[in-house]
């Protein structure tokens, strides 16, 4: 064997050949690997680039800030104050237990409390913070702030929660607000409504306006990583708050309302612009607490509400209905003035009664008022005068100008559970009972009984009308906010006569201020603060002839049985710019009842004289609108 | 001539001058490329990784370079020891190796853990040149000179296969292999055991771990599980795409740093380098190992002597596929078995073996025109 090892020219080619040959598979496979490459990072390149966000970003609701709602001033009535609550990270405790322990010694939280937070820290990363308790007192929160450096992982949050400063002086107008319910979520299934701890509006203003006070949620896009934490915020479209919603409402008077209101046991007030339409104060009491409603309310407190015969949960304002008596005389003397029935010098003589057909109608008072014009029939209430006059106008006449004064309807006023009341005509109660109207019905009717309804919101608007010059004033809420208001609407005319109005207005400036007039013990001394009105007493059970013989007094019925006390007012006397309406159900009488709480409420409301100031919201003039 | 003795024709500055240039520029350009992704994998910091892999390479190059100026008749009496000492090294590791990773490949050094089958796979593409250095085409058609070429290939496969590693395994014998046809063994050889290869995949699959059979599953179809055993591949396939043309930029592989890319800084290095540079990045490193295949070939091809021809093809060939099972791994190609991108993934055997690899391939080029003596 050769030492020197040359190979020979044959082994030399084949092994040349061969280091080719695997030369070239390596070029192939490197044209595959290159190949492969380029599919997947161009042809392929969008699909996996979508994939690769899809895995890094995370997309967190920025929940807005609800709007606040104020008053004509800007007095706070529904604000978001600062909730303190108790977090826990679990991977910053040393000891989850240990840390959870310290927490429940200092705060008095029991067991199933605390097993509660384990079990929900249990269920998520453990750098998601749970949370421990919420709604502390400065008290916790200072106990906790001072063990804060003994107690790793825990830290205090500050959150929104929703109150009420004048708690149940505005329950009913502004309501409050709530968790989602399954229904909104069927109707509407979005991502903030499924937000933890969102509150939707559930009654009053908060409802109506709802969409407007929630804002637009924000979006933050953060990066993260396998494990879900976040690594960094990449982008972020801040939340908008939602709108400061400013009413017409005077604070202070709404809480004096609300407490005037409250001497009697149920009770509804109305105080509004007769020229503008904007409300004052909205009251009905007795009312609740909207503070426990949005933090959450017991079941036996719910109970009580509901079962309460005051009905405390409804507002009675403008979802009560009650025949609105003599205070709906003016609309039966305008529609007979109007129609030319009666004249300034019409005069009826009241022997206490009225007869027709067969039938006997008795004047509230019995021994009669003698001869009687429209003013002092107002300003006495005579009933007989009025019933005279249906006989000749008939329901059909009385329930048109009714309507024309703005009963029996709903004003798409901006509370959703308005109702609207009833003003009988012929044909509805054809189509109600399938009976003929009775002239009787027509005579009961013009004092205020019998099918007829009216919400004290209706009451307040009527009487707007007819001293505002017989404008179609409507009544509203909203001064400002980022909806619509109907500050600078142009109220049209109702179509008559001033001379007519003027009459009537004579009237009801008699009924307070003549010392025959049915309010006189009830009117405002000082000058330059009277006021006109009209009382009403209306029956919530006829009275049995057999009751009449034997006196039978209205205090001794049992309480639900009790006439309604009622007055319709304005003021100042002559120049009127305030209207209010107050029904004290099964209160009483109109005079001794109704017309010293509308007294109050008239005097209060020319104290702070409310028209035409707001805080700074540019037209809210009001008298250019009539 | 002298048989017995090495006759050096040079001055020690003559090799030193003689040292392919070339080459130890593509090795040190590709084990940069590896510095650069290390940095990134840790977030734009040279600890845990980019440094040590640094110190790794500022070592395993004096190797290197040392490996290369030995005169290669040295690697030529050498083979059989090393051989013989990676056959130890792996029946220790299967006694007393310590369990990583499911399957026990390491043995412990104090300082590093050694995996013998990286040294071993060295001492069979040494001891086949030194075999088939003086066949003559005859020679490779008797059957017993083949058996004995192939059991010294099979003897530590069997040991491998034990651990088990059916990775290495199997690029052991593609390695021995690629030796085999390039002693010019019979075509038929390779044909049947082609022929063999297709009729075992019945039995291998019956032999394999669950784990094994799982990750074949999932190479076969990734997305269908993506958050199970598929997940890697997805996550990868995922990264590599991402990066588009241009790619994400430097430090900016949000794959690889937010830990959706398992194991980045070693077996799915290449994903993160082509996820942060895209395609000019992932073609560039495909081009530089490329380059290394040819130049590894080419020095076999100039080489005066069987075994040094054998030696430096055999180990680009062994260094090759390497290179080609860890990019079709990532790539979704393959299924997932466990190799490092040579030089460039994080890890101290591999950096070594490659260094060792080149050092030799070094060898067989400087000192081409020796005399090999079978002895």
């Amino acid at each position: 064997m050769s030492d020197f090892v040359t190979k020979d020219a044959k082994d030399g080619r084949v092994l040349t050949r061969r280091a080719f040959v695997i030369g070239g598979l390596q070029g192939a496979l490197l044209c595959v690997l290159g190949g492969r490459l380029a599919w997947l990072q161009v042809s392929q390149g969008e699909r996996y680039k979508t994939l690769s966000d899809k895995n890094r970003i995370d997309s967190n609701l920025l929940v807005p800030e609800r709007g606040e709602i104020v008053d004509r001033f800007g007095v706070p009535l529904a604000v978001n104050q600062q909730n303190f609550r108790v977090l826990v990270v679990p991977e910053q405790t040393k000891d989850m237990r240990d840390s959870l322990g310290a927490v429940q010694d200092l705060l008095n939280l029991d067991e199933a409390h605390i097993a509660k937070v384990l079990e929900q820290a249990g269920r998520t990363a453990k750098f998601v913070p749970v949370e421990i308790a919420d709604d502390l007192t400065w008290k916790d929160v200072a106990k906790i702030e001072v063990n804060l450096p003994d107690l790793p992982g825990i830290s205090i949050d500050v959150g929104k929660s929703r109150t009420y400063p004048f708690s149940e002086s505005t329950a009913h107008l502004v309501g409050y607000v709530g968790a989602v319910s399954q229904a909104e979520l069927n109707r509407n299934n979005s991502e903030l409504l499924r937000q933890p701890g969102f509150k939707t509006g559930k009654t009053g203003l908060e409802r109506t306006y709802d969409k407007a006070l929630r804002g637009a949620p924000g979006n933050e896009q953060v990066e993260v990583n396998v494990m879900g934490r976040e690594v960094r915020r990449l982008e972020q479209s801040p939340a908008r708050s939602g709108a400061r919603l400013a009413l017409s409402v005077d604070a202070e008077l709404q809480r004096f309302t609300q407490e005037r209101l409250g001497r009697e046991r149920s009770a509804s007030a109305v105080i509004m612009d007769a020229y503008s339409g904007e409300i004052y104060a909205l009251s009905s009491s007795p009312a609740f607490d909207p503070n426990q409603f949005s933090s959450g309310l017991s079941a036996a407190v719910w109970e009580e509400l509901l079962a309460s015969e005051e009905h405390p949960l409804t507002n009675k304002a403008i979802a009560g209905q009650y025949p609105p008596g003599s205070t709906f005389k003016m609309v039966t003397a305008l529609a007979a003035l109007e129609a030319g029935l009666a004249t300034p010098k019409t005069v009826s003589h009241c022997p206490g009664h009225y007869e027709y057909g067969t039938d006997l109608f008795h004047c509230w008072k019995s021994s009669g008022h003698g001869w009687v014009d429209v003013v002092a029939a107002l300003s006495e209430s005579c009933d007989t005068y009025f019933y005279e006059l249906a006989t000749e106008l008939g329901i059909d006449a009385i329930a048109e100008m009714a309507h024309r004064l703005g009963l029996g309807q709903e004003y798409n006023f901006e509370l959703g559970e308005e109702r609207a009341g009833l003003v009988p005509t012929r044909k509805w109660k054809m189509g109600r009972f399938g009976q003929k109207w009775r002239a009787g019905e027509s005579i009961i009717a013009s004092i205020g009984q019998g099918y007829l309804q009216a919400t004290p919101l209706q009451m307040a608007v009527m009487t707007a009308r007819l001293v505002n010059g017989g404008r179609a004033v409507l009544p509203w809420l909203v001064l400002d906010g980022n909806v619509k208001s109907m500050r600078t609407v142009k109220w049209p005319s109702i179509q008559v006569k001033k001379k007519n109005l003027d009459l009537l207005k004579r009237g009801m400036d008699d009924a307070v201020n003549h010392e025959e007039g049915t309010a006189y013990e009830a009117r405002i001394k000082e000058k330059g603060f009277e006021y006109g009105g009209k009382t009403g007493t209306s029956q919530v059970k006829r009275i049995t002839m057999a009751q009449r013989r034997s006196g039978v007094l209205n205090k001794d019925l049992p309480w639900k049985l009790r006439h309604h006390a009622l007055f319709v007012g304005y003021a100042p006397i002559h120049d009127p710019r305030y209207v209010c309406s107050v029904v004290v159900e099964h209160g009483g009488g109109g005079s001794s009842i109704a017309a010293p709480l509308a007294r109050d409420l008239l005097m209060q409301t020319q104290r702070r004289a409310p028209a035409g100031r707001t805080a700074g919201i540019a037209g809210a003039k009001g008298r250019d609108n009539g | 001539m002298d048989n017995t003795r090495f006759k050096s024709d040079a001055t020690f500055f003559d090799r030193l001058s003689s040292l392919n240039f070339g080459l130890v520029a593509l090795v040190s350009l590709l084990a940069g490329v590896g510095f650069v992704a290390l940095y990134s994998a840790a977030g734009g910091d040279f600890s845990p990784w980019a440094m040590r892999q640094m110190m790794r390479f500022g070592l395993g190059f004096f190797v290197m370079l040392f490996i290369a100026l030995i005169d290669v008749r040295y690697w030529f009496r050498l083979a059989w020891p090393i051989y013989i000492l990676g056959f130890g090294l792996l029946v220790i590791v299967e006694i007393m190796g310590q369990v990583g990773m499911g399957a026990q490949r390491w043995i412990n050094l104090g300082f590093m853990n050694l995996q013998p089958s990286e040294l071993m796979k060295i001492g069979v593409v040494m001891v086949l040149a030194r075999h088939f250095h003086n066949a003559s085409l005859q020679d490779m058609r008797h059957v017993r000179f083949l058996l004995s070429g192939a059991a010294m290939v099979l003897a530590p496969v069997a040991l491998v296969l034990l651990q088990p590693d059916l990775g290495t395994a199997l690029m052991t014998v593609m390695a021995g292999a690629a030796m085999f046809f390039l002693a010019g063994a019979p075509v038929w050889i390779f044909l049947g055991g082609f022929a063999i290869i297709g009729a075992a995949i019945p039995v291998i699959w019956h032999l394999m771990h669950d784990y094994q059979k799982q990750r074949v599953m999932t190479f076969l179809d990734p997305e269908s599980d993506p958050l199970g055993a598929g997940y890697h591949i997805m996550q990868s396939k995922i990264a590599l795409g991402s990066g588009g043309v241009e790619g994400k930029g430097f430090l900016q592989g949000s794959q690889s740093h937010l830990n959706f890319l398992p194991e980045k800084q070693t077996d799915f290095i290449f994903t993160l380098w082509a996820e942060e540079w895209g395609l000019f990045g992932g073609l560039f490193l495909l081009i530089l190992f490329g380059m290394v295949f040819g130049y590894g070939l080419w020095i076999g091809l100039r080489s005066r002597h069987n075994f040094g021809r054998l030696l430096a093809m055999g180990l680009t060939v062994n260094f090759s596929l390497y290179v080609f099972v860890n990019i079709a791994m990532v790539m979704g190609l393959i299924p997932v078995v466990g190799a490092p991108l040579p030089l460039v993934s994080y890890g101290g055997t591999a950096m070594l073996a490659a260094m060792i690899g080149f050092g030799l391939i070094m060898s067989c080029s400087v000192y081409r025109d020796s005399k090999v003596t079978r002895v």
